[in-house]
């Protein structure tokens, strides 16, 4: 029960966090790449890697990692965009987006468990 | 406002990820990571559908659109657990699960999201036709 109020105020958190970066990225660039979502994405994954590599206490993984970082990023936006660039014809852009986020994605939250692992001795 | 409306459905969004991830351990013992993938193809789906709907409702408040899509959906589905599942697929040297995963997420999540769209599509064709007699 108690593990529900830590996802609760972790998923509050995250939420507002992806909202006000998006909302102030999506003013300041308007590029066809959707690259605050990319940030995100990449951003929250190194962070959860180290997180998880470093295994810190149950509580705080509840709140920080399935909380926080799994509200703050997001899959559904991501391949929303995907379509999107889809339904625009935008292939290069569309190959780039994909290979991009898995590929950094994957890649930081390899670095970010490293990180965790040796911060932890 | 949105703000806190975003927040507050976050919170619904996370909790609803949790309490399946949960469900989805206690029912597969697999190192593979079910849970996640369903809960991230599901939400696909949904926006899917969901930011198609919105688009043709203009008069539906931008608090409440935001809370749903962005709010409830955003935080229901989660990329960094994706990427830090796949780091552990492939530190218990599981790297034909690890690609498994990998490629079932990136083409269910396309595929999932344009269905969504799609479905959207289909039920307001079909309004169409029912408004206006052949």
């Amino acid at each position: 029960m108690i593990s529900l109020v830590w996802v609760a105020l972790g998923g509050f958190l995250g939420a507002c966090t992806r909202f006000i970066i998006s909302t102030w990225g999506n003013k300041k660039f308007h590029p066809i790449l959707p690259r605050v979502t990319l940030f995100i994405n990449v951003s929250g994954s190194f962070l959860l890697g180290l997180l998880v590599g470093g295994a810190w206490n149950e509580n705080l993984y509840t709140f920080l990692g399935t909380g926080f970082m799994g509200a703050y990023t997001t899959f559904s936006t991501f391949n929303m965009e995907n379509v999107q660039l889809i339904k625009k014809r935008e292939w290069k852009v569309l190959f780039v987006y994909v290979v991009g986020s898995y590929g950094l994605g994957i890649l930081f939250a390899g670095i970010g468990f490293y990180g965790g692992t040796w911060m932890k001795g | 406002m949105n703000f806190w409306a975003v927040g507050l459905f976050g919170s619904v969004g996370a909790i609803l990820r949790f309490l399946i991830e949960r469900w989805t351990a206690a029912w597969w013992s697999s190192p593979f990571p079910w849970g996640t993938l369903l809960i991230n193809l599901l939400g696909c789906l949904v926006l899917g559908w969901f930011s198609t709907w919105t688009y043709s409702r203009s008069n539906l408040p931008a608090w409440l659109r935001l809370s749903i899509g962005t709010g409830l959906i955003g935080s229901f589905t989660t990329f960094s657990t994706f990427s830090v599942e796949t780091i552990t697929l492939l530190q218990a040297q599981l790297l034909e699960m690890a690609l498994l995963y990998v490629l079932l997420s990136m083409a269910g999540g396309i595929v999932f999201s344009w269905l969504g769209y799609q479905i959207y599509r289909r039920q307001s064709h079909r309004k169409i036709r029912r408004v206006r007699p052949l």
